[in-house]
């Protein structure tokens, strides 16, 4: 691929109390990319993120950014002090150099702006997970990074969001790094897997990933089985309507 | 007919009050409402600093809280988290050394109660001035930089990932509430120079739909506490900076009891 490098990481090593969160990890970001990182709860998915975003600082290695590279993150969690009172609008109104052109743009393309004068906290786990994507890409990210993005939102909110993400990838041309715990539910909408257990695995196309030892290792067969259901589901979903009516 | 005598302290509690409300509302919003405290205490110190150095008090004031406002900023954080036990401990053995090395500057008397509990009434017009041109200063660097400081006070990391100089705004917010501190001293003094910057934002919360609105209400709040603590103060003979405390804390309780009543319109 002769696109743009975005991110180089080299040989990350992060510790922390002397128990090694991070090693050996070498990866590189190419514009228009779509790469997931998946891994089991505690591999250091979320710090690799926050190291590729140079939010930690690393024992060894060196994370190379594309100068001036935009970055629009979406956190796995972000919770805001209720003392403060905030509303949808003002809050994505403190994006860096924001147009409020752009902000009701990015309200109607994510099926939010009924929630433009709600305040944020009262939203619904999903409303709030869609606001903060909506905050992100309020960045004109050349990286979109998304960590964990559908915690919280129901099967079809999941299914939604992650068919809008190569559509996103399309319209904006970014590269996208999405954190997820489950490669079933992803596959359609992902180039890369990078699957994460301390270091590297595997990595390599989906389907490539899902059958690799490495990775049936580290999630045991009947884990596998269970979400292909899901998955199968994902890819005719949007002809479940016609379905039905075919047995009628 | 104007009395100047009292217009003077009016004034500077006025002032102070109007900036002390969007300030404020930066210490409730970013729970730093013991970071506050900390300061104030330490401010004791400056003026010992001023006292032996025999330089201008309010300037020693400033300098010796604008220093541990440097001193504590790596701090900040771990305030946060409400792993309070090493600020409380700078923050009552600051006092404590300022108390301690006030008594043994022999031969030099220093108002300690004006300083403790505020002295509104000594308030000259040269601090008048103080105040009004530090307070305008940092009243347009707040609308100025408004967004920025709340964008970091939303979240720090979301602020420094789309480019904003988050260190730098920490800096300057602890700088002017270190700044709005120091002034306070002499209107609500040490002890209460916290309650002027959190009561009124707190009372301000529930009526309060964005974070402007909370801010000006805020300061409106506490301009009116100073009003109705003067007043009270000269009436029943009360000391003034507790006396504007106490009204500050009326109205916050007014609020929060009449508050269900006025949603319900």
């Amino acid at each position: 691929m002769n696109a743009t490098k975005l991110i180089q990481a080299n040989q990350l090593l992060l510790k922390r109390q002397h128990k090694t969160v991070l090693h050996d990890v070498s990866l590189s970001i190419h514009q228009g990319e779509i790469i997931t990182i998946i891994g089991p709860n505690g591999c250091g998915k979320s710090t690799l993120i926050r190291v590729l975003l140079g939010l930690e600082k690393l024992d060894a290695g060196s994370v190379e950014r594309k100068p001036n590279l935009r970055i629009g993150y979406m956190p796995q969690k972000l919770s805001l002090d209720e003392r403060m009172p905030l509303s949808v609008w003002s809050f994505l109104k403190l994006t860096r150099n924001v147009r409020s052109k752009d902000i009701r743009y990015w309200l109607e393309r994510l099926n939010i702006e009924v929630l433009t004068s709600h305040s944020v906290h009262t939203l619904s786990g999903g409303e709030w997970q869609r606001v903060l994507l909506a905050k992100a890409l309020l960045m004109k990210p050349d990286l979109l990074v998304l960590d964990e993005p559908v915690q919280g939102v129901d099967i079809q909110g999941q299914l939604e969001l992650y068919s809008l993400i190569p559509q996103l990838r399309d319209e904006l041309g970014c590269a996208i790094l999405m954190v997820s715990h489950d490669l079933h539910l992803v596959m359609a909408a992902t180039d890369e897997v990078i699957c994460l257990n301390g270091h590297i695995c595997c990595s390599g196309t989906p389907d490539k990933v899902s059958i690799d030892p490495a990775y049936l290792k580290l999630f045991g067969k009947e884990e596998v089985t269970a979400p292909l259901v899901t998955y199968t589901h994902h890819h005719d979903h949007e002809h479940d309507h016609q379905c039905g009516e075919q047995h009628d | 007919m104007i009395n100047p005598w009292w217009i003077t302290p009016l004034l500077a509690g006025l002032l102070l009050a109007l900036i002390a409300g969007p300030l404020g509302s930066f210490v409730v919003w970013r729970r730093m409402a013991f970071f506050g405290d900390t300061l104030a205490h330490g401010a004791l110190l400056g003026i010992t600093l001023g006292v032996l150095t025999d330089i201008n008090l309010t300037l020693a004031l400033i300098i010796g809280s604008v220093c541990l406002a440097l001193v504590l900023l790596p701090l900040e954080k771990y305030a946060r988290l409400s792993a309070d036990t090493l600020l409380g401990i700078v923050s009552h053995s600051t006092l404590a050394i300022g108390l301690v090395t006030l008594s043994l500057a022999q031969g030099i008397r220093v108002d300690l109660m004006g300083y403790l509990f505020g002295d509104l009434l000594a308030v000259e017009l040269i601090d008048v001035i103080w105040i009004a041109v530090a307070g305008f200063i940092m009243l347009g660097i707040v609308i100025w930089q408004w967004r920025p400081l709340l964008a970091i006070t939303v979240s720090a990391e979301l602020a420094l990932i789309e480019g904003y100089p988050v260190q730098r705004l920490k800096l300057l917010l602890l700088l002017m509430l270190a700044l709005v501190v120091a002034l306070s001293m002499k209107v609500v003094g040490i002890l209460l120079v916290s309650a002027l910057l959190i009561i009124p934002p707190a009372a301000a919360r529930g009526l309060s739909q964005t974070p402007k609105q909370m801010a000006l209400l805020a300061s409106a709040i506490g301009m009116l506490s100073v009003a109705l603590g003067m007043l009270a103060s000269f009436k029943w003979d009360t000391p003034a900076g507790p006396s504007i405390v106490v009204a500050a804390t009326g109205i916050f309780v007014l609020l929060v009891v009449l508050q269900p009543l006025l949603k319900r319109k």
